[in-house]
Order: structure tokens, then sequence, then C-alpha cells
């Protein structure tokens, strides 16, 4: 257990972008992403606001030259490892390499097209839809695509599972176990998702309006990223510069409800707590926090809540950006470490859109506009999920 | 560095949990399919919990329990679990439903209990386990990548208990489907046996005179060819300080497909000349997490000091010291976990 792990490289697409760059023009142009359901029929179209990626099936295959019946999740996870890995500037293959992946739905938005027709007839369905249905094939191909066969993982700890994720990757550079780690998450919108949500009454027909005391619900969104984990030996060897490093991270358990967070945010305070013991930094050492702020009334306030018990009325700049990008689930901590790492990178913070009225019971007034020109040097980055799964992750300048 | 077993729970095909001496009467499967025997469950839950759990919930709970009872813990630092497919039936039924009531009126409960993380979170949640809790998916890795966690954690802070596992079923819908891909053995053909099965163990990094086994290394061979794999196991072998001959007991993955079974044992066979060698698939069957049965039959190999004959019919002709577990999956995932007496 020894050594810094660095952040060399980012990818990411969501609502918001492509890439990158596209992201923080989106975040300085405060534009979000929500918008209506364009990429299947659904019962909810026109309904239910999403938070699409402006990529077709068809456009991503035929950028990243994937045969048709790939599935979305791996995609997407394909465009994002790539955009990082290239960023990065590490000659990925030199190393002991991993992979370790994030994903809730796998290849879910194939296998609801496979059902239709096997439900008809179970001698009926493409097998090629069904065959991506665990959630590991979308790591092993984001993995055969990258050339990579030192060490593969996927993680799936519902909302939460991205953060693990990049802990994992780190925890196996300390140990010196790998040396460089492709580390983060991919989700694509599926029916069984959006259903899924629906039936819990916590989607909003309207844009999202997370903190905002008149809230009610999220809106989903898909999306991937990932970054790239060196230790200082690649750092050092491969002659690159790394903006930001992992400072600490923490998962706990709320052990309240499947679904629903305990109203003191236990799992929540107890996930920062345990980050910040991890990295030494007290509460006021953070310069920003991305809040887990999926819009609903019960993740807010149990957030809003731990961010109160651990920080008084002195808390630091912070916002949820899932107004942006909508609530992309199994990917949402690997798309918000990336927005964590270019907050330190850019020395900014992003706006928490649509923001108006604080909760009453927390009274937590969000960061609104963006904001540059600043001295980030830590921020912290929450992300819970059903299950009481819960975890937060510290970024750092180096 | 080694961790401990202090406890273990096993719901398999077989007859593994209770009293009864070791795989003494294996149960055969049912054409290709094997199903776990399941005890009773009201010993570990109410029957109001019950009623809301699906099939592998309840398996998960119940060998979670069985596994905490007999290492004598009540609440452990954390729970890890590895699962390839998660929980299929309420997966099943939420697709079903959707697809048939056209995206209307739909139960939230199955979509709820259709996420992977549901068996380690419900475990937590009837514990009120507020520990590190994390969920592995990652095909036939998902319970290596789920123990080598709990080898880093046990590492860093030994004086912790974990509860570790595997849970995998098969749904008559999984089923139907993986026939399709000509996986199975059939009237037509040789293959695989359908498996599946829940296992959790009590992991520690501190020894008590009590311990009998401990998991010395594990390693993982992604997408590996026969020059790639045969390194990786003389690496293995080497961190381990190890030799090929101080293998007691070699347990190796074939599961009845000839081309897939023909290269396993040949690797074998050229890294292991001399040692004895035993099987398990035949009795647990080919599923992504079936390295815990393994897991859970080396250390009771190794407490027992007999190996059954239906595992190896050879006579073990020395002590127990240290079972190796080869495992393949398909060709593709490729593993290996070391357990030695303490």
């Amino acid at each position: 257990m020894k050594g810094t792990v660095h952040v060399a490289g980012t990818g990411i697409i969501s609502a918001i972008g492509n890439s990158v760059s596209e992201t923080l023009a989106a975040f300085q142009a405060q534009r979000s992403g929500i918008g209506h359901i364009t990429l299947f029929d659904s019962v909810h179209k026109n309904v239910l606001p999403v938070g699409e990626v402006k990529l077709s099936n068809a456009d991503l295959c035929d950028t990243l030259w994937m045969p048709a019946h790939t599935s979305r999740t791996a995609l997407l996870g394909i465009y994002a490892a790539r955009e990082a890995v290239k960023a990065s500037k590490v000659d990925i293959k030199r190393w002991r390499t991993g992979v370790i992946s994030a994903t809730t739905v796998g290849g879910m938005d194939r296998t609801e097209n496979f059902f239709i027709d096997y439900l008809a007839d179970n001698t009926k369905g493409k097998l090629r839809n069904v065959m991506h249905h665990e959630c590991g094939m979308s790591t092993e191909q984001i993995a055969d695509d990258l050339g990579v066969n030192g060490f593969i993982s996927t993680i799936n700890t519902a909302c939460s599972s991205s953060v693990n994720a990049i802990a994992l990757g780190s925890r196996l550079i300390k140990h010196n176990q790998l040396d460089v780690v492709i580390a983060g998450g991919t989700d694509a919108l599926s029916k069984f998702t959006l259903n899924g949500f629906n039936s819990l009454m916590i989607l909003d027909q309207q844009p999202c309006r997370p903190f905002d005391a008149s809230r009610s619900g999220l809106n989903l969104g898909e999306g991937a990223a990932f970054v790239v984990l060196v230790s200082d030996r690649v750092l050092e060897a491969e002659k690159i510069k790394a903006s930001a490093y992992v400072n600490g991270y923490a998962n706990t358990n709320d052990a309240y409800h499947q679904t629903a967070s305990s109203p003191e945010g236990r799992g929540s305070f107890g996930a920062m707590q345990k980050a910040l013991a991890m990295s030494g930094l007290s509460p006021q050492d953070i310069d920003y926090i991305n809040l887990h702020g999926t819009g609903t009334l019960n993740n807010d306030l149990s957030e809003g809540t731990a961010i109160a018990r651990l920080y008084g009325d002195r808390y630091p700049k912070l916002s949820s950006t899932k107004a942006f990008t909508g609530h992309t689930l199994g990917a949402s901590g690997g798309i918000e470490a990336v927005f964590s790492v270019m907050a330190i990178r850019e020395q900014c913070v992003f706006p928490n859109l649509r923001f108006e009225t604080p909760i009453p019971e927390v009274g937590i007034v969000p960061q609104k506009s963006f904001e540059s020109g600043l001295d980030i040097k830590h921020v912290m980055s929450n992300s819970f999920g059903f299950g009481g799964n819960c975890s937060s992750i510290i970024f750092s300048k180096n | 560095m080694a961790i401990y077993i202090k406890g273990k729970g096993n719901i398999s095909p077989q007859q593994t949990w209770g009293d009864s001496p070791l795989l003494e009467t294996p149960v055969p499967a049912k054409g290709n399919r094997f199903t776990c025997v399941e005890p009773d469950y009201t010993q570990y839950m109410d029957v109001r919990q019950l009623r809301r759990m699906s099939r592998i919930l309840k398996m998960g709970v119940a060998s979670g329990s069985m596994a905490l009872k007999d290492a004598g813990i009540t609440v452990p630092d954390g729970i890890i679990t590895g699962t390839s497919y998660g929980c299929l039936e309420d997966t099943g039924i939420f697709l079903s439903k959707m697809i048939s009531n056209v995206e209307h009126a739909l139960n939230p409960t199955p979509f709820i209990q259709s996420t992977h993380n549901t068996i380690g979170s419900q475990i937590a949640l009837l514990l009120q386990c507020q520990g590190y809790n994390q969920t592995y998916t990652q095909r036939a890795f998902s319970f290596e990548n789920a123990l080598l966690d709990a080898l880093m954690e046990l590492q860093e802070t030994p004086a912790q208990h974990f509860l570790v596992g595997a849970a995998d079923e098969i749904t008559d819908t999984s089923h139907t489907i993986q026939q399709r891909f000509g996986i199975f053995k059939d009237e037509h053909r040789a293959g695989a046996i359908n498996g599946e099965g829940v296992a959790y163990f009590v992991l520690s990094g501190e020894k008590s005179s009590k311990d009998k086994v401990s998991i010395h290394s594990l390693a993982t061979f992604y997408n590996a060819d026969e020059i790639a794999l045969t390194k990786g196991v003389h690496q293995f072998l080497s961190d381990a300080k190890m030799k090929a001959e101080d293998i007691d007991l070699l347990l190796i993955g074939t599961q009845g497909e000839a081309s897939e079974d023909a290269s396993l044992q040949s690797t074998a066979a050229s890294l292991f000349p001399s040692g004895a060698k035993g099987y398990f698939k035949h009795l647990s069957g080919e599923y992504p997490t079936a390295a815990a049965f393994a897991v859970w039959l080396a250390a009771r190999v190794i407490e027992t000091q007999t190996v059954p004959e239906s595992v190896s019919r050879g006579k073990a002709s020395r002590p127990l010291q240290r079972v190796l577990i080869f495992n393949s999956y398909f060709g593709k995932y490729h593993s290996l976990i070391l357990l030695e007496a303490c």
C-alpha cells in the first residue's frame, strides 16, 4: 500500500457531449441535455424526459467500427474508454493493464427486444440479441477493443457502481497488482430501467430540479466515462503529466431500506467521512462537492442532511450535475468523477441547473452558475444506489 | 498473505449443508440441468420476509447465515458478492410484465429486486451491516474478483471478518435460452450440464487456533491462449514460492464439452504431471461462479483429509496440505485459487 494513483486521462460521452471538450462547452453555456425519447418506442415518449446521448446505435457502430448487434452499453463504453486512453498518452500494452467497468443494465437494451419475440414463442428471438446480456460482456468488449487481457472486472452496486470501479482500480495499483487501470462505467437507456423507475414513481415529467424545494423526481440519462489511473512509475516512465490524483474513497451501506435512503443519511455521511479520513483532509479542505443529487424527494433530503451534519452552514461550493445529464445510473460515478477531474484541471465549478428555492429542512444553496478562475485543490464526488450502497471519492490537484 | 476461512455456507445441487458426510451419495442432474438442494428457509428468516424474496435471495440469505453461524459471527465488517447473472427470476418477471402490459401498471418489486447488488444488500439490510458492500459481475471472474477484494481488504486491516460469496441461479427462461446456444449436453452431443449455486464464506486476516484452512492466493487469466496460461501458472506458483509437486490435489474445472476439456486437461497434465487430480463440475454443474463450490469442496477436503470418491478415484497417498483449483469457463476465463491447511 504505497504510492500515488494519478489520473492520466479522461473520456466521457453523455447527453451534453461526446468528449471532454464538448462537455465543458455545454457547462459553460449552461446547456442541458434533457429532452424527449428518440432512441426507442415507448408509451412514455413525449411524457418522460430523458438525457440521451446524441448518437444513434448506427452512428456509434459506424464511428467505432463495431458490429451492428453490439449493445449500446458496450458502444458507449468503448467510445469513452478510447478517448480516455488516447488522452492519457500512455502506451497501455507496455504495462500490467486492467479494465474495470461498472454497469447496471449491461446488454438489457438488446435483451428487451429479444424478449418480445421470445415471449410469443420460446424458440424465437435472435440469439445475437441476448448473447450480450451479462454485465461483464460489455467490459469484455471494452477490454478487447483496447487490447487489454491482463485483468478485467465489472461492478454492479446500482448507482454507486463506477465510483467503486475507480476505487478498486486505485487499490490494485497501490497493492502493486497493476500499473495502469482504465476504470469507470457505462449504462445505456433502456425501456427496462425507464419502466422500472417509472413504476417506483420517482421520474419527473418535467426536467429534473435537484436540490430544489420543488423537485419531484429524476430524469434518466445514459452515457459512459472512464479515467486512466496510473502509478508513479508509469507517470515517470511515460513522461506524462496528470492534473489530479485519487486521494480517498469509501464504500458503506445505509442498511435502511432496499430503495430509500435513511432520513439522517447515515450511509452517505459514513461514506464522505471515511473518504475524508483516508485522504487525511478535513471537510473544510474540500473546494467543491459533486453531489449525487438525483432530484428525488428522498435522495436530496437524505444527502442534504448528511452534508449539513458534516458541514453545518459552512459547506463548500456544491452542485448536482444531473439536471444536465440525467441520472446515468451505473455510469454516473464515472461521469461525475470525470467532472471532478475537469473541475481541478480547469479550476472551475459547474452549475446546479434549474435551482430556485432551497429544501426547507436543510437550506442548502448550490452553485447556480458556471464559475472559473477558482482555486480548486480537492473535489469530492458522491454516488449512492439502491440496496443502500453509498460511495464517495476525493480527487486532488497534483 | 493468506486469509483464513472461519465459516462456510453452501447451497448447491448436492447435499452440502447440514451434518451429512462429504458428498457421500452424489445427486445426479436431471437431463442437462442441476437444481439446488434447498434448506427449510424458516430457520433463517421469518415468513413475512420470505414471501417477498425470490429464490436466489432466499438462497443468498440462508447460505450467508450458515457461514456466519459456522464462524460464530453476528455482523460481519463487510459483504462481498460475486454474481454473473444477478437476479434472473425478478428480471424475467419485470421484462415479461413490461411487454405483456405494454408498459402499464407495473409492480416495482421485481424491478427493485432485479439488480445484481440485491443479494449482498439484502443480507446487509437484514443484518444491519453498514460496512463495506460490494458486488462483482465479471462472468466467470465474479467470485474470484470478490475473493481478490477480500484479500486486499484483509491485508490492509487483518482484524476484520468479511462475508464473501457467490450466487447464480438457473430459471426456466434462462435454461431455455441457454440451451438454444447449444452449450449444454443433449441427446445429440456431449456438453456441459447447466448448474447453479450459492456459497458464502466468512474470511478474516487474523488466524485463530480453530482455523483449519486458509486461502493462500488466486489469479485470473482472461482470453489467455495455452502459452499465456502456462506462463501464468508458472508465475502463480513462483509468486506462491511453490513447485507443482507441492500441490496435493488439483481440482480441475472440466465441464463435459470434449474440445474445451481436452485443452484444459492437457495444460493441467503438462503443468502438474505427478499430483492427484479431482473434478467438481459433474457435481455442481457449469455456471459462472462454480469456483465458489470448488472452494467449499477444497476446504472440506482439507478439513476432513478425505477426497470423496465422486471427486477423485485415486486414493490420496499423502496428507492433503494444499489444494489448487484450476477453473476454466468455456476456454475464455481461467482462474487459479490455492487453499492451504493451517
